[in-house]
């Protein structure tokens, strides 16, 4: 209990003294999972909305796919990436490897089957509503996926906003591709990871409060956007 | 390509699903001018039928022809409309509705935008071109469905059972553009539950029973005396005092 | 017509946030110089980088990105090209990594040392103690537990080394006593203490480890518990990329009269952790003199 009460008040302490390498920290953290789900969005949106209204053989493999690849596991993604980054890997000329960059690719790469599979089940339910009159005033499949897209936007925003939480969250892949290199690659994730292992818990837990409030003003936030605009456009 | 789209030709279309025959080796044939009305008793296949007819469901055997052509997938150059029963709106303003049909067109934006707004004036929803459309009363969602179906120029416009959920008001307002529509140079293939407004539309009725046409007859004639007996059965049960 | 433009103009600021926020990171690193270098978590959490690496910055400008690993971890960095310079303390594992040809040289630079740690009620009685091997073997009899880091590392591989110099089997030995973590020194540190086990830690690490609980030092100065630190170049010859000057400039500095003094500057609680001996013939023989001032 008292390493808990410790470590409310370092959390405290920290985000009121506005420790200026905490911040960089915080910041860091969120350019690199916000530009992740980003990117996650641009891909995983159009394939689950394909996915959901296309006619193509193997589409219900496909849809079992992403499923499946929800559960991915981050650690096997970050050796994944590692491996292709590294300069004896396929794309090592490109020096990616311990760099912010790589990060964001590991977290695209892990959050996109995520962000494709929810945004599946939500332009399906949508689909079932919209099917009839859409393929009656002749759009495409493609384009009927677009005007599902844009049409369940709010649905969507919340899927982006469990992407987010996934991401940010995340330790081992942007640890095995990141180095978690001092001023560099270091983000909340492998900073708890850090002062845990070298027995700093209440600072550790400080940090973890410190990323759950973060996560929760943002999730706040696209909560309020989306009750305003539901309100608006029903 | 041909601009004679009609007759439009049911061939010996059937429709099977789930082992049940819902349309029966059906043959029918609409002109370009009447307004059709479809009837029959629940489960007498009308819905597969109107969707058989549009485009929206291959039938099983049998074809569809427009003017001796076998018709085309569904695209939005079909000059081809629907409305159906619940009114289906996208997520942003009665006018972007319209707009939007009109851009799977292929109708160029300035005149998207004239097109749009005439439509909605026509059936009296000028004054709410930016209220979002989904929180628009029933009534008034089907008026939109029906400015938007109007907006594109239809030669043909099927309508499903399209005031069965909207209140007697709400049904006369529908009816009227309808009529409009109609009166305009569009044909009407229409289902609907209420003979009374099978009375008030109708140029001919289309009755099915079983998934069969049973009759094709001209209105005034099919309501004061029904060629067959299930249509007079039919009748009689909604209509008992006739 | 607006909804398309709208559309448009959304996409088009979504994809510029995210180059922007993908590049952003990016671009400030593209002007700096700086080298990757692998070397372990022991090293890296005994807050010798932290005082050494602003130093060299100073001297050179060039910056040091570490990448803390285990020893095992560092080599196969070396050996992928992913690092232009290895810093690690296995000896025997850097004299392979040279002789396989992933590495130039081979250069010592400093020791320091393990040692043993262990609850406070000494339950198997080997507290004070000078010898090791003597500790070892007294803790396999009484098979007390001990918390092994089981990892590949340094420090992993030097304890088997111990076990061996101690006589003591450890595939025969082993059992449910022998609690192998396959973890870092902090972490088997973590569980060491809650399990109030026995634990052999490098003493940098154990300086900066706040969760003691009830375990204190139990045996050290055994010169057996030496542990030297070697640096090596990765070779260009394999991995053409590898930033050959800039990385010779660190290690010339590490060895230099300035770097080994930078070294033995490096003090937690007043005591100095390691010791620098480049170009020292005598280097593991050496005793550190320790402040009897310690936990």
């Amino acid at each position: 209990m008292n390493t808990l009460v410790e470590s409310c008040l370092t959390a405290l302490t920290l985000i009121i003294g506005f420790d200026n390498q905490l911040l960089a920290v915080i910041l860091l953290s969120l350019k690199i999972s916000l530009a992740a789900v980003c990117l996650a969005s641009l891909l995983g949106f159009p394939i689950g909305a394909l996915v959901a209204v296309g006619r193509f053989p193997g589409r219900r493999f496909a849809t079992v796919l992403l499923n499946a690849l929800i559960g991915l596991p981050a650690v096997v993604v970050g050796l994944f990436v590692y491996l292709m980054l590294s300069r004896s890997g396929p794309l090592g000329e490109l020096g990616l490897l311990f760099t912010p960059t790589a990060m964001v690719i590991a977290q695209t790469v892990l959050i996109t089957p995520l962000l494709a599979a929810l945004a599946r089940q939500v332009i399906e339910d949508a689909w079932r509503e919209y099917q009839e009159q859409l393929i009656s005033l002749g759009a495409s499949r493609p384009r009927a996926a677009l005007t599902l897209m844009w049409d369940t936007r709010f649905s969507l925003a919340t899927v982006v906003m469990v992407g987010f939480g996934r991401a940010v969250a995340e330790v081992g892949t942007v640890m095995i591709v990141g180095g978690n290199i001092a001023g560099v690659t270091r983000v909340m994730t492998t900073t708890i990871a850090l002062e845990t292992s070298k027995g700093e818990l209440p600072l550790a837990m400080a940090l973890g409060i410190v990323l759950v409030a973060v996560v929760f003003l943002m999730n706040g936030m696209a909560y309020v956007t989306r009750e305003w605009s539901m309100r608006r456009y029903g | 390509m041909s601009e004679n789209l009609f007759p439009l030709v049911m061939e010996g279309v059937s429709f099977h699903h789930n082992g049940q025959t819902i349309v029966d080796n059906m043959t029918l044939c609409l002109d370009g001018a009447t307004r059709t009305i479809i009837l029959g008793a629940n489960g007498a296949g009308k819905s597969v039928t109107m969707r058989v007819l549009h485009g929206l469901i291959a039938p099983t055997s049998g074809r569809i022809t427009w003017g001796g052509q076998v018709a085309r997938p569904l695209s939005a150059s079909n000059k081809q409309a629907m409305v159906f029963q619940k009114p289906v709106m996208l997520r942003t303003s009665a006018l972007r509705n319209v707009t939007y049909a009109l851009k799977l067109a292929g109708v160029p934006n300035l005149e998207r935008l004239a097109r749009a707004r005439q439509a909605m004036v026509r059936v009296g929803l000028g004054h709410l071109e930016s209220r979002a459309a989904r929180v628009l009363s029933g009534g008034e969602q089907q008026r939109l469905a029906l400015a938007r179906a109007w907006a594109l120029n239809p030669r043909v416009l099927f309508l499903d059972e399209p005031t069965a959920s909207l209140d007697p008001t709400a049904t006369r307002e529908i009816e009227e553009i309808i009529a409009e529509i109609a009166a305009a140079g569009t044909k009407i293939v229409m289902t609907t539950h209420s003979l009374g407004q099978a009375q008030r539309l109708a140029d001919e009725i289309v009755f099915l029973h079983r998934g069969r046409v049973v009759e094709q007859t001209p209105a005034t004639e099919f309501f004061q005396k029904p060629r067959s007996p299930e249509a007079a059965a039919f009748i009689k049960g909604e209509l008992p005092w006739i | 017509m607006d909804l398309k433009n709208r559309r448009a103009r959304l996409r088009t600021f979504v994809l510029s946030l995210c180059c922007a926020l993908t590049l952003n990171p990016f671009s400030s690193q593209a002007d700096e110089k700086f080298i990757n270098l692998a070397s372990t978590t022991s090293t890296e959490q005994s807050g010798l980088f932290g005082h050494l690496l602003p130093l060299f910055e100073k001297r050179a400008g060039i910056k040091v990105r570490v990448v803390a690993v285990g020893t095992g971890q560092a080599l196969d960095q070396g050996r992928r090209g992913d690092a232009d310079v290895v810093l690690v303390h296995d000896k025997v594992a850097e004299e392979k990594f040279i002789a396989e040809g992933w590495g130039v040289e081979r250069l010592e630079v400093m020791y320091n040392d393990f040692v043993l740690i262990g609850p406070k009620e000494n339950t198997a009685k080997v507290a004070g103690g000078k010898d090791i091997a003597v500790a070892l073997q007294k803790m396999a009899s009484a098979q007390t537990a001990f918390v092994s880091r089981g990892d590949k590392s340094g420090t992993h591989a030097a304890e088997l080394r111990l076990w061996k110099v101690a006589g003591v089997d450890l595939d025969k030995a082993k059992g449910p006593w022998y609690r192998d973590t396959g973890s870092g020194m902090g972490p088997a540190l973590n569980t060491a203490a809650s399990m109030n086990a026995y634990i052999l830690s490098d003493r940098g690490t154990w300086l900066s480890f706040k969760n003691r609980r009830d375990l204190k030092v139990v045996v050290e100065g055994d010169t057996r518990l030496f542990n030297q630190y070697g640096v090596m170049l990765v070779n260009p010859a394999k991995h053409p990329h590898v930033k050959k000057e800039l990385g010779q400039q660190f290690i010339d500095w590490l060895v230099s009269a300035e770097g080994q003094k930078a070294i033995a500057d490096y003090k937690i609680d007043g005591q100095q952790l390691f010791f620098p001996n480049a170009n020292n013939a005598n280097a593991a023989t050496t005793t550190p003199t320790t402040n009897p001032a310690k936990k």
